[in-house]
């Protein structure tokens, strides 16, 4: 019985209110994005449905599902169907190992309950390669529209998010020196144990890890697969109505992957400011209830927001250029990032 | 031959306006008369009514114009300077050799040509090829007019300066005039297809209306087609170069 | 070339590529046929005509008086711009100066009208580019400089603002004080700009290099207007020949150095600058007097022909008008600068990236209603 409600129960509530949780966040990101577009505009944004536009984004929702369904001539209905949807899942997936707080969570009638879904020991691998997997929606997607111009624009897009991975990876090594491991929840508990967010022990780290990863999404300044004033009009061009939703909700979900991996591998997961010093003050924040939910979501939202401040600012790179800056500057700096690392890393403790 | 009797008639102007320019907000449309020409100096006028005194052609003359009239001698014509703006007056030949000189010579080099279009005058069935050209060196302009009959064709200048290529098209395009070495002479503005010049005077837009209207939908539109096209048919019409 | 060439998806062969009449980046109906070999562009054809609404003819057919409207609705967003130009290329023929009351309100007006072209052109220039938010800015300032328009004569973009021989309206109350409050402001907005953009590295790496025209093809080619400045050659008509009351007036001409797209946006910039300074002169100091010169309510000018041109946003915009002595023209023809700027676009284009065909066209900053008239 303790192994079922351990085992079973426990997880599946688990996976029930992260799933709805991150859907509901990836709903209003949708309105955040227009919100902070609007105000960085000098403007407003929704205001109509809701106070202050609220709503917003059932409305949207709504009218997406209600839309005509479109499919191109020629094009092949299966995988024009499943195209998006490979893409979005892979980005919910991954929120199984992402840790908002420590094990020990709390307890409820006897039984422990952490809060994260499950701690895999393998987890950063396990994040890199599932949501390698949603690259091969955005082929599909380009592929079964049937048409020039979309299949252009997704091997761009592929390619462009290829290229980044790579870098990505490298850029990742040097937390993994640094904590000894390769899961999410015992490199957010070596921050502890260090006394310091990696942020301060990796900067360039996480910097080339966010430019990377803001490349991964196909986000400005990166992109140009799938601007409108560009000639190949990119991957979703054929899609309308729902399925053109779930790849918007596909890149908000792998946005938020983003910041919540760059939250847990440079900025101290869960852990408050000071994570090590204890005295009245931080021992009191600690003992409020969900005190690490709270932490690890002011980050992440800090991130998005960095993420849409970055898209309504800058303009965007020319393709040439972007593969130019994946391939030429983020990678060797990367490189030279995990040497340098490995390097100091050596020296001081030996 | 008119503009040396004019000009006996009045005395010699300052380089600008052909009068002074009046006080500013006093200036009349259609000018002050000039003092009454001695009688029997008017050559045997013209039963029309008499021309509207207003500015008239001066002659003008440049070591530019020398230097033309010197090199290309069988093609001009005359040179005269209307409102303070020099024009010079060639014949159609040679034309891309007058404006290589034009643009090359030492004296004013027109190295930029301003605009290049068309005037159609069809009581003579001519058409009046008007560049325009300036000269940063120097600051000036001047018009070059080159008058061909309707059937004739003339050479390209979009070797000596590349704006009149599409210049050019325009003028084709809107008045159907043949250009000899042009790169890409086809319709620019109208679609490829189209039938007729629209800025001739015998292209009547009113009539084409009132003609497809007839045929699509089989009414009488009952629009006057007359008005404003024909009036150069009118007998006593004066064109500058009368 | 092999005898079994397939005509496969990835050809490495050119490819003729429209970026057709309906496309977010080309402002307004223009069609470009690019010749790519890859992502290079070889050759770039223009198709222009599709909104050709017979301008010209339309000014055989109305009298002079009618046709200054028709005007406005060619480079719609210079309207003043076409207004000035036809009105006193009309003056000239009729031998008529407009007093300077007018001529001072007339400089007031076209400059602000120039500050929002070019507002507009940065910030169409820069969404291209994906900069989204100096287009929101941008319109913020013209809003101001419309709601002017808007008071002094009713109208924000189609303004006719002037009639032949002077202007009509009598400047409103509050008008000095309007324009005064905008003009406080309105440099540390242009500076606002310079901070999103002018030392972005990504904004460089677009604009940097590209659409490199020289002087010496730039003059054989036509090119006027901030285009031409941008390559080097200072050069404009409202210090060459003056017109107005320019000559009364304080400003610099900016130019450019490297002749690309970076130097076009700063030289651009820079006119707005210069533009407001011209205005914070003359609405200081705007002389009393009539609105309009002493001439008949019927327009006939003498026999013959005249050609006049001002310096428009664009470039140098010329009338040349024929008159035959009655009330309406024999020939009107409009030198549109867009028409002649767009020419360079095919050397413009040679060599750089599909992605660089936008910002060029950008750069040109042309307007297709006065591209095809």
């Amino acid at each position: 019985m303790d192994f079922a409600i351990d085992y079973i129960l426990i997880p599946f509530i688990k996976i029930f209110i992260v799933f709805n949780v991150v859907a509901g966040v990836v709903a209003l990101l949708t309105l955040a994005e227009r919100k902070v577009a609007a105000w960085i505009q000098v403007r407003l944004g929704p205001m109509r449905v809701g106070p202050y536009g609220i709503l917003q984004p059932l409305a949207d929702g709504l009218k997406l599902m209600l839309k005509e369904d479109i499919v191109p001539a020629g094009a092949d209905k299966w995988i024009f169907t499943l195209a998006p949807v490979i893409s979005l899942v892979p980005a919910f997936i991954v929120f199984a190992v992402i840790p908002f707080g420590p094990a020990d969570g709390f307890t409820i009638l006897g039984h422990k309950i952490s809060y994260f879904i499950t701690d895999l020991n393998i987890g950063v691998l396990y994040v890199l390669s599932i949501s390698s997997v949603g690259i091969i929606g955005i082929i599909l997607g380009g592929w079964a529209s049937n048409s020039k111009y979309p299949l252009l624009g997704a091997l761009r897009s592929a390619a462009q998010m290829v290229s980044y991975e790579v870098a990505l990876g490298f850029s990742i090594i040097g937390v993994l020196i640094l904590a000894g491991s390769l899961s999410l929840v015992k490199i957010v508990e070596a921050q502890k144990a260090a006394g310091f967010w990696y942020v301060f022990l990796q900067p360039v780290g996480f910097i080339l890890f966010f430019a990377c990863g803001i490349a991964e999404t196909n986000r400005a300044p990166f992109d140009l697969p799938e601007a409108e004033s560009e000639l190949v009009a990119g991957f979703h061009t054929e899609y309308s109505g729902f399925r053109f939703s779930l790849y918007f909700l596909a890149e908000y979900a792998s946005m938020i992957v983003v910041s919540c991996m760059a939250v847990t591998l440079f900025w101290g997961g869960w852990l408050r400011p000071f994570p090590s010093v204890h005295n009245v003050v931080l021992d009191f924040l600690d003992a409020i209830p969900l005190a690490p939910l709270f932490w690890f979501a002011a980050k992440v939202v800090v991130f998005i927001y960095a993420y849409l401040w970055f898209r309504w600012t800058w303009p965007r790179y020319r393709y040439d250029q972007l593969m130019k800056v994946g391939w030429q500057w983020l990678l060797p700096l990367a490189m030279a990032n995990v040497i340098v690392t490995a390097v100091l890393v050596l020296l001081l403790k030996g | 031959m008119a503009d040396e009797q004019k000009d006996s008639q009045q005395p010699e102007k300052p380089a600008e306006q052909p009068k002074p320019a009046a006080p500013a907000g006093e200036g009349k449309a259609a000018v002050p008369k000039p003092p009454p020409p001695p009688p029997g100096a008017k050559p045997a006028a013209p039963a029309a009514p008499p021309k509207p005194k207003g500015p008239q052609q001066e002659p003008w003359s440049s070591p530019l114009v020398d230097a033309i009239k010197e090199k290309f001698g069988g093609e001009f014509i005359k040179s005269y300077s209307f409102l303070g703006q020099n024009q010079i007056e060639v014949k159609k030949d040679r034309i891309a050799e007058i404006m290589t000189f034009l643009r090359d010579n030492d004296i004013v080099p027109f190295n930029y040509l301003v605009d290049e279009t068309a005037v159609h005058w069809p009581k003579t069935e001519e058409f009046e090829i008007v560049y325009i050209l300036y000269s940063h060196a120097k600051n000036e302009r001047v018009r070059v007019k080159a008058r061909i009959k309707e059937w004739e064709p003339i050479e390209s200048v979009s070797g000596v300066w590349t704006t009149a290529d599409w210049l050019e098209r325009e003028v084709f395009d809107m008045f159907g005039v043949q250009y000899l070495n042009h790169p890409n002479l086809k319709r620019i503005l109208l679609p490829e297809d189209w039938v007729g010049y629209p800025l001739r005077k015998d292209y009547n837009i009113r009539l084409q209306d009132v003609e497809w209207v007839r045929k699509h939908l089989g009414i009488d539109s009952g629009q006057k087609y007359y008005v404003g096209e024909a009036r150069h048919e009118d007998a006593g019409y004066v064109t500058p170069s009368d | 070339m092999s005898t079994k060439e397939e005509q496969t998806l990835f050809d490495a062969s050119e490819i003729t590529v429209s970026m057709g009449p309906q496309h977010p980046s080309t402002h307004g109906v223009l069609q470009v046929k690019l010749k790519l070999d890859g992502e290079r562009v070889i050759d770039a054809e223009c198709v222009i005509g599709y909104l050709h609404r017979g301008v010209e003819k339309l000014g055989e057919a109305q009298t002079y008086g009618q046709f200054v409207p028709t005007l406005d609705r060619m480079d719609y967003i210079a309207a003043v711009s076409n207004c000035l130009g036809y009105c006193e290329a009309v003056e000239k023929l009729l031998n008529v100066t407009a007093p300077p009351r007018a001529q001072y309100i007339r400089v007031i007006m076209t400059e602000l009208n120039r500050i929002t072209s070019h507002l507009l052109w940065l910030g169409t220039h820069a969404i291209d580019l994906g900069a989204v938010t100096v287009f929101l800015y941008c319109f913020r300032e013209r809003e101001e400089i419309l709601k002017i328009f808007e008071n002094y004569c009713g109208a924000r973009l189609t303004t006719h603002m002037f009639r032949i021989g002077g202007t009509q309206y009598e400047i409103y109350d509050g008008f000095q004080d309007q324009v005064r409050v905008f003009l406080k402001d309105f440099p540390k907005k242009v500076d606002e700009y310079e901070t999103l953009l002018t030392e972005n590295r990504i904004w460089i790496g677009r604009t940097r290099g590209v659409g490199v025209i020289s002087a010496k093809d730039a003059i054989d080619m036509g090119l006027t207007g901030p285009s031409l400045r941008g390559s080097g050659v200072e050069w404009d008509i409202r210090k060459a020949k003056p017109y107005a009351a320019y000559s009364d007036f304080e400003f610099d001409i900016p130019v450019g150095e490297q002749s690309d797209t970076y130097d076009r946006y700063m030289v651009r910039l820079e006119e707005m600058r210069q533009s407001a300074r011209i205005v914070s002169q003359a609405v200081e100091k705007i002389p009393d007097g009539p609105l309009m010169a002493k001439m008949s309510k019927i327009i006939k000018p003498p026999i013959g022909d005249i050609y006049h041109s001002i310096e428009s946003p664009k470039g140098e915009l010329g009338y040349y008008i024929v008159s035959d002595g009655s009330t309406q023209a024999y020939r009107t023809r409009v030198r549109p600068p867009s028409f002649v700027n767009l020419q360079s676009l095919k050397r413009m284009v040679a060599g750089h990236m599909v992605a660089d065909v936008v910002a060029i066209i950008g750069t040109l900053d042309i307007v297709l209603g006065e591209i095809d008239r």
